[in-house]
């Protein structure tokens, strides 16, 4: 208590400033006794249909609760992990109501009933007992969605960059992108199915169709509205027409592009899960269809989370680029 | 660099109808002089400045820079905008080395570009973003994106235009510095008369569009120039005439 070291009060006051201090955060003992309670619930409370895997869910939650009540009591410790818990621990106490509600609806009552609606604990049981088909699945949806976006996106924005710049390009392909790209890629399906060799090419292929038009569009549009001072202050410093393109028109159309590519990355996903479900015979979206096939509902609703955490990601990948790309704009959204 | 101007029309087309901005204008300024351009706005003093820089072509007549027509940009001449228009993905830094960049000279002129960032007073602002600068900085990067190719010939359209009233006086001084000490050619499209005739050596007036030469000034005041001299204000006066506004003073 004599000494204070300089550094750890410079740490202490950064975190201060964003509202973290070194003190007991109440929230957080909030949230962890919530988080015991529903483990308590879980355990505690016997079961309408007796099912596996309750116990594994009590742990877990009493797990939360456990890193909870440290991190509350611990003040920065943990640093940068604390102070993200720290902030989200409003969120965290409705988590853990969030569970309870849903445990009480589904296992212990049956309000909600088997087997349309799933447990927490069963779809616990889908990520242990069949987590390794659901792993591989996930693995092939991401590797089929990479190829057909990077075609895609590369393919958008070559194109968009060819009509947006030459004049004799935009008057040829111009027709041919209104009369094709505004058709959804699923309705090209069954031909694709029919003329590629394979279900999986034919679904690269859709994919990046699927890809391709808002990149080609927003692209192109980026390109198009250059400002034309950039051009002649380019010009007048000596830039020939491949400074201009890549130095000059390319950089001021990015931030359309990103645009392009989001909305791509969007359309994407669309027509890789219909992809699955029809043809590839792997993926999330042929899994969501097999365990249809079997009337596996807790495998459905824990593979739609998967489906959506794997999105997620992607989503968020994305824009981590786009920001550090765009580094230079201001006021840019946050994902 | 000798520039010699001969009986050069210009016009554009607005909606279908031909719109003259130019009607035999000529003139030549000597290597080394600073020559102002005034008139009313938009009276294509600046559509001047741009064949000058090679990025019009004159409808009829012969624009010559250095007994050489003007038939492309180069970066002898360079044209300083009134918008400073840096490019917002690049640093400051990046800003000012884009004309020797473009030319495949940068690797070797580095040092260079830290020269004229000193040049123009902005010095450890390299790796600042446009947005992130006041006017007047901008305008001094755009400034310094010119001189860093060593022009032999500045074309300033307006350059201070848009800065407020106490940059736009330092950076007059600065301009004024600036061409003494690179010994260039300036040509300066202004339509405030007390600039002109503060900054130039020589000023000559247009009239309404499409533009013609109502007067040609010789100010013969050295270098430095006090605002407050009343030879400053003579010539003002002067000035005003030409451009039917005496009454007003």
């Amino acid at each position: 208590m004599s000494t204070i070291d300089p550094t750890v009060a410079e740490v202490g006051d950064a975190a201060a400033t964003t509202n973290y201090g070194r003190n007991i955060s109440p929230v957080l003992l909030a949230a962890a006794l919530a988080w015991a309670a529903a483990a308590g619930l879980i355990e505690y409370w016997p079961e309408i249909i007796p099912q596996p895997y309750g116990r594994e869910l009590a742990a877990i939650c009493l797990g939360v609760a456990v890193i909870a009540a440290l991190t509350a009591l611990s003040g920065t410790v943990f640093g940068r992990i604390a102070s993200i818990l720290r902030y989200y621990g409003p969120w965290l106490i409705v988590a853990a109501v969030i569970l309870a509600v849903w445990e009480v609806l589904t296992a212990k009552t049956g309000i909600l009933p088997v087997p349309f609606f799933s447990s927490p604990q069963s779809m616990l049981e889908v990520f242990f007992d069949d987590w390794e088909r659901l792993g591989t699945s996930v693995a092939y949806s991401v590797l089929l969605l990479a190829k057909g976006y990077f075609f895609g996106a590369l393919a958008g924005f070559v194109t968009g960059v060819t009509i947006g710049w030459s004049r004799s390009a935009s008057y040829w392909v111009h027709p041919l992108l209104r009369l094709i790209g505004p058709l959804p890629a699923t309705a090209w399906l069954p031909l694709a199915f029919f003329i590629f060799p394979t279900s999986g090419s034919a679904s690269v292929f859709l994919i990046a169709l699927a890809t391709a038009f808002p990149v080609t569009i927003l692209t192109w549009s980026g390109i198009a509205s250059v400002n034309r001072d950039y051009y002649d202050i380019a010009r007048t410093l000596g830039a020939k027409s491949s400074f201009l393109i890549l130095k000059v028109a390319i950089p001021a159309a990015l931030p359309h592009v990103f645009v392009g590519l989001f909305m791509g990355l969007g359309t994407s996903f669309a027509v890789l899960v219909v992809a699955e479900m029809l043809g590839v015979k792997a993926g999330l979206g042929w899994y969501l269809q097999w365990a249809q096939g079997w009337a596996a509902y807790n495998n459905m609703y824990a593979a739609l989370l998967v489906m959506a955490l794997m999105c997620s990601t992607l989503i968020t990948a994305l824009f981590r680029i786009r920001d550090w790309t765009l580094s230079w704009q201001k006021g840019l959204v946050r994902w | 660099m000798q520039v010699d101007i001969r009986d050069v029309s210009h016009g554009f087309e607005l909606e279908g109808a031909p719109l003259p901005v130019l009607d035999r204008v000529s003139f030549s300024a000597e290597p080394g002089s600073f020559v102002a351009l005034l008139g009313p706005s938009g009276c294509g003093k600046s559509t001047l400045l741009r064949l000058l820089a090679g990025l019009d072509h004159p409808s009829s007549g012969g624009v010559a820079v250095g007994g050489v027509p003007v038939a492309a940009p180069d970066p002898s001449r360079i044209l300083v905008f009134q918008d400073p228009t840096l490019f917002p993905w690049r640093t400051v830094w990046d800003n000012v080395a884009l004309g020797l960049e473009a030319q495949g000279i940068l690797g070797s002129n580095r040092a260079r570009v830290d020269k004229v960032l000193e040049l123009v007073g902005l010095k450890g602002f390299d790796k600042a973003y446009p947005h992130q600068l006041s006017g007047g900085m901008a305008q001094r990067v755009a400034l310094a994106r010119a001189l860093v190719n060593e022009p032999r010939l500045l074309l300033l359209d307006e350059p201070l235009g848009k800065l407020d009233s106490l940059t736009r006086l330092a950076m007059q001084t600065e301009l004024v510095s600036l061409w003494q000490r690179a010994r260039l050619t300036a040509l300066l499209v202004t339509h405030d008369v007390e600039e002109a005739i503060f900054l130039a050596e020589r000023v000559i007036v247009f009239g309404p569009r499409p533009a013609r030469i109502v007067a040609d000034i010789a100010v013969d005041l050295p270098y430095p120039r006090h605002r407050g001299d009343p030879r400053l204000a003579e010539l003002r006066q002067k000035v005003l005439q030409h451009l039917g506004l005496a009454a007003t003073w």
